[in-house]
């Protein structure tokens, strides 16, 4: 039997904007995965905890207050100390073109943009998860 | 509004054309579509016509501005008197920086203020709580402490202009220090005017700064309404919001249902605190959102002022026609807009307009192309605040009251979204309020599903999003976007430990214990929160002491 | 560091990763469970049931507090039901236990049912024994009291708490029904609601018609939103534990349990090397065909099944 694909939903920061996320956790759901959420206002050190003990194999984030720059990052070093770097991790929210690059080089692998179709990020999430 | 022969002629008639003419044309040319619906799904007949609107009576359901049921208008003359309050939302960085772009704004012809808070202050963290981080300064201005509040509006005259704050879980906070601003500058209370949102149920349901439990919260609330129904009468105390409702995926009918059925949960808090309905039900004020399916829209706002002022007049038995005018801001749809070719977005801003002013609102804010994006840049801002302008100056919808009466579509659908909205009222006092319907997830599980389904119709191209689904081009998104400097985090906590060092801390803890003592009794805590203000108690100490005494709300997620 | 090691040093990361082996049914971790068998039997098992919205999520939260409060280390298991149309699931019990996330001495755990038969509790107990294995005292298993296989979980339980709520009118029908009698401790939660002290009068009424009197559960008002009365309740969930020590009673149960469970794996085992050999030379096809055309009945074909394996 082909096991499901584990999922980390979570909202860091403190933004409300729940919409996308939810979305999101229906659409993997639907799409056969298991998602666990987490709901809002999550700090990167909740979410990497959270990370390792459900064993996910990809932490999805999502912001819309404009704090990606500081917490994406946070939560790849956090996990990264812990040894953990067999994840795939993606965000996605309200987010400038400009700093895509600085956060795909910080080691969140795709980063999705108003627009983006929930069977894109299915797809990116099947085609990316690292652990078989 | 007809005789019988008259509709019965017209029923033959319609039907002759539908037989004759329709049938078989669409058998060799068919419809683009099986079934037509609304923005929100509302199935939408090929032609109305009288038949269609025989059972509305006018008097009763129409009836004239500015007179109850109010569906054309809150005021008399409407838009002939004054234009709508051009109130753009803003507010970034620090008070420094936003302060100069209020007086920007004040400059380009824009008449009201209104305030963005970043989410630190939403929540009531101060700017080096560890949860701040990242945050400050990002969706809106910081705000610590009065001082801040001081610089903000520096060289602004408080009994000049009137401000919106988009402040809830801590609205009575932000209040207080507007309140002593206004002291320092010579402004006595009774001559202030504006609004704080302090809508705490649609912050459990769609927004998420909240702070406090709901018994809690609306005790706030209606301790803010009595202060204001005494001290600063002139002041709008709540700001019942649909807009984020909305946003969060809801349809049109639930964005009127679930923002009234709020408003019946705080007249009912406020009528169970000992306050008379006709002391604040005139303060009262309403926020909803302007999507892009402009006669859905224009029914809408027409529908919510009917329904309002039924349930004031006859759930409430409200006396005085202030209590029972549903005046409303409007805000177009964020939602709405696109990352890709985001210049579009002017042209679905300019047709949300439209449905607001038609709609008749009393204030709105347009906004900006780049907010898909980020924030919004001077430029877009000023190509938003234009929009309105146009709007009001130019379109000439603006010459006569509610234009759009009478129409068969129009009549019909303004009908239809105000019964169903009141089934959803219905259900929700089933299951005993409002704040009961959040609590056991009942209106945020309508919402998602709204959501859910709205992006699956985007996903499979039933529903087209120029741009997105439909006529997209490769396109280099290097566009000039707003960045709030990472210094400014740095600067507003540096702000803070000074004032920590520099203020009387003796009186800011005395303040801060009589406010957590007053707390724990029945009284009104305005005045407590007021004195803590002026010692310069930092809104972090404010609202940690009363997270202290009332506790945290907890999420309640279904999914 | 083999994971065995790791988990016995305290890993958190070994511990998650060992439960999803063994819910992903990998044989591996059967042999990492047979040597580290022995390290178990120290925890005690809490589970929650009641019906969605009950406040299950909460309550164990505020229970956790408590006993962590105690210095007791504390797993929790948490299940949510797995579509049976996508196999997808939502699991959303956490939200409900934010500030015990970052807990040293908690560790959390969110389960799909994923729809096997029998496969959910054999993942459950498996995840026991791992976080028993990992030194947790106490083990909450958290779950919706319905459908049988749910309450097969709960059954694993040494102490079944069954949380309601006022007002739930026929959902009572329901629990008298099918799960009243697997309750050793019932929690009325949301007790500021109007109608607590009738919901806690119905149970008791239903308690006094059970003739199996030697243990009576306590029935508990708390509100788990307000962090009322949680003591109370936990008093009575060790009060039932320190019965059950004293009567034998936890011995019998946990035996009883070890059977279950051994013959549950005997069973799957066992089908899992039928069907094998079936579907390798399609006689299960075969034989249904046979059947439906009477040619064959299904005793027969049933004898033919096992026959496969006794040669």
């Amino acid at each position: 039997m082909e096991r499901p694909i584990r999922v980390l939903v979570a909202k860091p920061g403190l933004d409300g904007h729940d919409r996308g996320a939810k979305v999101i956790a229906r659409a993997l759901r639907d799409a056969g995965m298991e998602v666990i959420y987490t709901g809002l206002r999550q700090t990167p050190e909740q979410i990497v905890e959270a990370a390792i003990q459900e064993d996910v194999d990809v932490v999805a984030m999502s912001i819309l207050s404009g704090a990606h720059n500081t917490l994406f990052p946070k939560v790849v070093n956090l996990l990264k100390e812990r040894g953990v770097t067999d994840r795939l991790i993606v965000g996605g929210g309200v987010i400038p073109e400009d700093d895509i690059p600085f956060l795909i080089s910080s080691g969140v692998e795709a980063i999705f943009t108003p627009g983006t179709s929930t069977k894109d990020v299915v797809e990116f999430i099947k085609t990316h998860v690292k652990r078989q | 509004m007809y005789n019988e022969d008259k509709l019965d002629k017209i029923l033959s008639s319609y039907q002759n054309w539908e037989d004759n003419k329709i049938a078989k044309l669409i058998e060799k040319f068919p419809e683009r579509k099986k079934t037509f619906t609304t923005g929100s799904g509302l199935e939408v007949k090929r032609l109305y016509t009288p038949v269609d609107i025989k059972d509305i009576d006018y008097e009763e359901e129409i009836g004239y501005p500015g007179q109850f049921p109010f569906t054309r208008g809150v005021q008399p003359t409407m838009y002939r008197g004054r234009l709508w309050t051009m109130r753009q939302y803003a507010g970034f960085a620090t008070a420094e920086e936003s302060n100069k772009r209020y007086k920007y704004l004040l400059e380009q012809g824009q008449t009201g203020l209104s305030v963005a808070f970043d989410l630190p202050t939403q929540i009531g963290y101060d700017s080096d709580h560890p949860l701040s981080e990242g945050e400050v300064g990002k969706v809106g201005v910081a705000i610590d402490s009065l001082k801040d509040m001081e610089i903000l509006f520096d060289g602004i005259p408080l009994d000049k202009v009137s401000t919106s704050m988009t402040i809830n879980a801590p609205a009575s906070v932000l209040l207080a220090m507007y309140i002593a601003v206004a002291e320092k500058q010579g402004v006595t209370t009774d001559k202030l005017r504006g609004t704080i949102q302090n809508d705490i149920l649609k912050e459990y349901i769609a927004r998420g700064t909240y702070i406090f439990p709901p018994e809690e919260s609306m005790r706030l609330i209606t301790n803010i309404f009595e202060y204001c129904s005494k001290y600063v009468p002139q002041w709008n105390t709540i700001s019942i919001s649909g807009y984020h409702i909305r946003e969060a995926g809801s349809t049109a009918a639930q964005e009127v249902a679930f923002t009234l059925a709020d408003g019946i949960a705080y007249v009912e808090a406020a009528i169970n605190a000992g306050l008379e309905v006709d002391e604040f039900a005139p303060r009262l004020s309403f926020f909803f959102n302007a999507h892009n399916d402009l006669l859905e829209e224009v029914a809408k706002f027409r529908a919510a002022r009917r329904l309002w002022a039924k349930i004031m007049r006859d759930r409430f038995k409200a006396k005085s026609e202030k209590s029972m005018q549903l005046k409303f801001h409007t805000q177009t749809a964020g939602s709405t807009l696109t990352a890709q070719q985001p210049d579009n977005n002017i042209v679905r801003v300019a047709i949300q307009t439209l449905a607001a002013v038609l709609g008749g609102t009393q204030s709105l804010h347009t906004n900006s192309r780049d907010e898909a994006l980020a924030l919004p840049t001077e430029d877009s801002v000023m190509i938003a605040l234009r929009t309105q302008q146009i709007v009001a100056y130019e379109s000439g919808v603006t010459e006569t009251i509610d234009p759009l009466a009478g129409s068969y579509y129009i009549e019909s659908l303004t009908d239809k979204i105000e019964k169903e909205a009141m089934e959803y009222i219905k259900n929700i006092d089933n299951l005993g309020g409002a704040t009961k319907a959040i609590e056991t997830g009942y209106i945020q599980k309508e919402i998602q599903n709204s959501a859910y389904k709205y992006q699956m119709q985007v996903e499979s191209g039933e529903r087209v999003v120029v741009g997105v689904n439909k006529f997209k081009i490769e396109e280099n998104h290097k566009k000039e976007i707003l960045k709030v400097d990472p210094q400014v985090e740095i600067v507003q906590k540096k702000k803070l430990q000074r004032l920590r060092q520099e203020r009387d801390n003796v009186k800011v803890k005395e303040s801060i214990d009589m406010l957590v003592e007053k707390a724990k009794t029945d009284e009104n805590l305005m005045p407590y929160i007021l004195e803590a203000v002026k010692s310069y108690a930092t809104l972090g100490e404010i609202c940690g002491a009363l997270r202290e005494v009332f506790g945290e709300y907890e999420q309640s997620v279904i999914l | 560091m083999n994971i065995e090691d790791k988990i016995l040093a305290g890993d958190k990361i070994a511990c998650a990763r060992l439960i999803s082996m063994l819910e992903n049914n990998e044989k591996e971790a059967e042999e990492i469970l047979k040597k580290l068998y022995e390290k178990t039997g120290n925890a005690y098992v809490i589970g929650v049931t009641g019906s969605p919205g009950a406040g299950k999520s909460t309550l164990t939260d505020k229970m956790a507090k408590k006993l962590r409060e105690k210095g007791f280390k504390i797993g929790i298991l948490a299940i949510d039901p797995t579509s049976p149309f996508t196999g997808g699931a939502i699991l959303g019990d956490r939200i409900r236990m934010t500030d015990l996330i970052l807990d040293e001495g908690v560790f959390i755990r969110s389960m799909g049912t994923r729809g096997n038969l029998g496969g959910l509790s054999k993942a459950t107990s498996s995840a026991i024994k791992v976080l028993d294995i990992f030194g947790c005292d106490y083990i909450f298993i958290e779950t919706v009291g319905v459908g049988q296989s749910e309450i097969d979980i709960v059954k694993m339980a040494d102490t079944v708490v069954m949380v309601l709520t006022p007002n739930m009118g026929d959902d009572i029908q329901a629990i008298k029904a099918g799960t009243m009698e697997i309750a050793d401790v019932f929690a009325i939660n949301k007790s500021d609601l109007d109608g607590a002290d009738k919901t806690k009068f119905e149970i008791e009424m239903n308690l006094d018609l059970n003739e199996n009197t030697d243990f009576r559960p306590k029935v508990i008002k708390v509100s788990a939103l307000k962090n009322k009365d949680i003591d109370i309740l936990l008093d009575a969930v060790l009060e039932h534990k320190d019965y059950q020590m004293r009567t034998g009673n936890f011995e019998k149960r946990r035996i009883d349990n070890v059977k279950q469970e051994v013959l549950d794996l005997v069973k799957e085992n066992l089908i899992n090397l039928i069907m094998k050999k079936a579907v390798e030379n399609d006689l299960l096809n075969k034989l249904a065909k046979e059947v439906y055309a009477r040619k064959k009945d299904p005793y027969t074909a049933k004898e033919e099944l096992i026959n496969l394996l006794l040669n």
